[in-house]
Parts: structure tokens; sequence; C-alpha cells
């Protein structure tokens, strides 16, 4: 379902003298339906880099990135926007949102996106939020007041509120008491099993042994130092 | 793969668009497509050309070249009276300061009814009954459906254009800075309303606006304007966190943190 090939990515930072920074190369992740891989490598290394081009979050410079067969490098923004939707879920370790939308309707809105009607959306929404025990009084209010514990458990909730073929998963167990992290990785066993392909990071090294098949290590694909070029 | 979420034809196609005042360029030559459903952010500083691009689009400036075209005609070259009846049905502009956009010594049911009965509606309990259901679905209470829209608040006067502009129906609407003006708090209601009426509606925006956080939560796609030139485009959230351009880098460095 994810297929990276030969990707690279370089940053051109106009502004402090035309340095180009060369940070990935030759980048290959594959990622089978009902498999869960995880990202390694030391903080630095481009974990989240890559997973933030898979997302389309990031150009690429070079390379192809191919989910369920859509090609995303180069890809119109309509293209993206429509994975997204529909296919490509995510899980970040930030919260996004408009600052006064109760917690529910942040959860439920990915499934409006998709046309579902509003009280079949807040349902499965209530149930998720149930299930990671986000207390129901909290539900009508803006999550953006809420612990860090809170925040990522809203994130979880709405990344899962979807049957996405395709699931990023950034930290998900990061900053989770024992329980809710058990709530969470059964969730990712259970999206496994229902054939979601899902690529990772994981910290929680315990976390990563149960619920990941395979490891890439992002570290081979760190371009060999060499001087920047400047192209300015 | 299911793409079937995106669809082929575009409602709106701009084509060579130039507008130049004298010998200084406004802005162009500007081309782009817009899908239905489509929320489409033009940003940059003042004097970039993007009111000006705006403008032309909108039919409030004539520019000096290029094409519009809507439902397969260039709506440069519609007749007046065609143009008119286009911006009272399916377009609609909602502008910065409500007092542009909104009667101010006619209530705010006539605020509302008056573009009904522009596109052709004559019952009158009809048109109150509708323009009651709008002044709800803005958040205004319909209790003051006969008060003028100088009694409101910045807040809800936006919101009452909203509602004027959208009760036909219009599947393009155009935004120059919605939010501009307002208080955060109001900001963040009338961001959350906007957001659920584009869903709902399925409607199209094309929304100009310096306000680099408005876009991330309202637009698809964005287009990065300087100097009258789009200097770059894309995924809104692919040109605020990976910049491409010079300006674009410079632009999103600069916003303050909070």
């Amino acid at each position: 379902m994810i297929e990276v090939r030969n990707l690279s990515k370089s940053f051109t930072l106009h502004n402090q003298g035309g340095v180009r920074l060369s940070v990935m190369e030759g980048a290959e992740v594959s990622v089978a339906p009902g498999e869960c891989v995880a990202l390694t490598g030391a903080s630095g290394a481009g974990k989240s880099t890559l997973m933030r081009m898979i997302q389309g979050n990031y150009l690429a410079a070079g390379g192809s990135i191919r989910i369920g067969g859509t090609e995303i490098v180069g890809a119109d923004p309509r293209v993206v926007i429509a994975l997204r939707r529909s296919v490509l879920g995510h899980v970040s370790q930030f919260l996004r949102v408009v600052p006064r939308v109760p917690t529910v309707d942040v959860v439920a809105e990915p499934l409006l996106g998709l046309g579902l009607p509003s009280d079949v959306a807040r349902d499965r929404a209530e149930t998720l939020l149930r299930r990671l025990n986000i207390p129901a009084r909290l539900w009508s209010l803006s999550p953006t007041t809420f612990s860090g514990g809170e925040q990522q458990r809203v994130n979880i909730a709405r990344g899962f509120i979807h049957a996405w073929p395709v699931l990023l998963l950034d930290e998900p167990t990061a900053s989770l008491d024992a329980g809710n992290r058990e709530v969470v990785l059964t969730l990712i066993e259970e999206a496994k099993a229902r054939g979601a392909a899902i690529l990772g990071i994981f910290h929680d090294e315990a976390a990563r042994a149960r619920v990941c098949d395979r490891l890439v290590d992002v570290t081979g694909f760190t371009p060999s130092k060499e001087p920047s070029e400047r192209v300015a | 793969m299911d793409l079937s979420h995106a669809p082929s034809l575009p409602i709106l196609s701009v084509r060579d668009l130039v507008k130049t005042y004298g010998t200084r360029l406004g802005c162009g030559p500007i081309s782009f497509d817009l899908y239905p459903g489509e929320v489409l952010g033009i940003v940059g500083e003042s004097g970039s050309g993007k009111s000006t691009l705006l403008s032309c689009l909108a039919g409030h400036l004539a520019p000096d070249q290029g094409r519009v075209l809507w439902q397969g005609g260039d709506v440069l070259t519609l007749a007046e009276a065609a143009r008119r009846r286009l911006l009272r049905s399916d377009w609609a502009y909602v502008h910065q300061n409500p007092r542009d956009g909104l009667r101010m010594g006619v209530s705010a049911g006539g605020n509302v009814g008056e573009r009904l009965m522009g596109a052709g509606a004559r019952h009158y309990g009809e048109i109150r009954e509708k323009a009651e259901d709008w002044l709800g679905r803005v958040e205004i209470d319909p209790g003051r459906i006969d008060d003028k829209p100088r009694a409101f608040s910045g807040g809800m006067q936006q919101r009452l254009q909203i509602a004027r502009n959208l009760v036909t129906g219009p599947k393009l609407v155009f935004m120059d800075e919605p939010t501009g003006g307002l208080d955060v708090s109001v900001q963040a209601r009338l961001l959350d309303l906007l957001r659920g009426l584009v869903r709902q509606m399925g409607l199209s925006v094309i929304i100009v606006t310096h306000d680099l956080a408005v876009v991330r939560l309202l637009a698809h796609r964005l287009m990065v304007m300087k100097g009258g030139h789009v200097v770059e485009q894309g995924l809104t959230d692919q040109v605020l966190d990976d910049p491409q351009h010079a300006y674009t880098q410079l632009l999103v460095s600069s916003v303050l943190q909070v």
C-alpha cells in the first residue's frame, strides 16, 4: 500500500545565503496491507521528514511515493487532498484545530468530510472518546485547553475514526499512561487486522516490539557528509 | 483507488489575467483552475496584487486582458445584465468590512431577504422564513430579525453579511479578509462557521487574506503573491511547512509565535 522508491529531500534556505541542505537520499520503504513498519534512527536522522513527505506535507526532491498505486511526488494538490480524505490517515503529535470547536466535532470531522451524516459521525466519535477515557463532560469543550495526554488521545480518536487503508502514526503512545497506552496498541492491532498498512515512529520500544512487524532504519538514507553547495 | 472525491472539471478557469494601473502592474498574468468544493487561499502582503486579482475575478474591476471562464463562457464578455444576475445568484462576495456588503439602514431580515428578491423570490412569508432560518444558521438570534445591522457587534455584522450572501445558495464565494478587523475570539467562531458552511453547501471559495493562520484552517490550496505575480502555489500545509520560494520562506518565518 505504501511504496517509497529512491526518495530524496533537500531544503534550500533562500534567506540564509541560499544554503542547500541535502537531508535524504535513496530512501526505500514498502508497507503491505495488514503490516506495521516502524521507522528507526537517532533523533535528526530523518524519520519525521520521511513521514511528512509520505503525507504530502513536504515536497520530495526526487524519487517516488505511491500510496495504493497513486503517485504523490509531483501530484496535483487535489490528488493529495482526496487521498488524505479517504485513504491516508494520520496521527500527528500536534493538535491543530479551530479554537472553539467542541472535542466531539473535532474527532467527527473526518467522517463529515467523507459525507457521513452528522449523527453517525458523532456517535462514532463518542464511542472512540469513551474508549480512550476522555470524560463525557469534556466532549462539548474545545480540546485546546486539555492536558498534553488528553490532546494526544483526541488526536488518536480523530486518526482512528475512519478505517483508512493507510495510517501514519507519529509517536502514538507518547505521553499516555499505561491504561490508555494499552487502548492505543489495541486500536493499532485492530487496524492491522482489518488490513491497514501502518507506518510509524515509536520511541516506546515495548510498544514497537508488540505491534510492529519490521523496522526500517532511516540512518542509511542520510547523505554522506559533504560541503553544502551554494546555489544563490 | 477511489479518488472520486476529486472532481475532474473545474468550476472556474482563469487564463492570463492582467490588470495594470497606468504603467504599474496590478497583477498578472495569472492562470489557475478552481474545482467544485475547493477553497483557494490567496496570500501576500499589502500591494502584492491579491485584492486586485480578487476584484478582477469578481467583476468589480475590469482587467486589461485575460479570460475568466464560468460554465463554458467568459464572464468578462457577459452583457451587464447577465453579469449582475450572476453576482446576485451563483456568485457571492463577502467584503472585509461588513458595511460594504450590508445595507446599514435596512433590517437584518431585509438584508437577507433583499438578495433573495434580487434572485427572483416574491412570496413575503417564504422570504421572511428563509431569512429567519439563515439568521439561525449564522448564529444570530432570529428575534433580532427586525433590528438594523448598526445595532449589531462587528462579529454579528460579519455573520449577517455571510447569511445575506449565502441565502441564494451560491456556488462560488469570493472573500476579502473576512476575519480581518474582528477580535480573535470572534475570528475563531467565524472560521468554524465558514468551515461548516463550505462543507455542507459544497461551496467553492476564493479567499484573500494576509493571515496565514486563517488559510491554514480554511484553505485546501494556496497561491502566494508578490509584486502582482504568483510566486508559489500548492497544498496549503505543504506551502506553509515546506515553502520553496524565497518570499514564502520569509513570509512564513516572519509570523510571530504565541
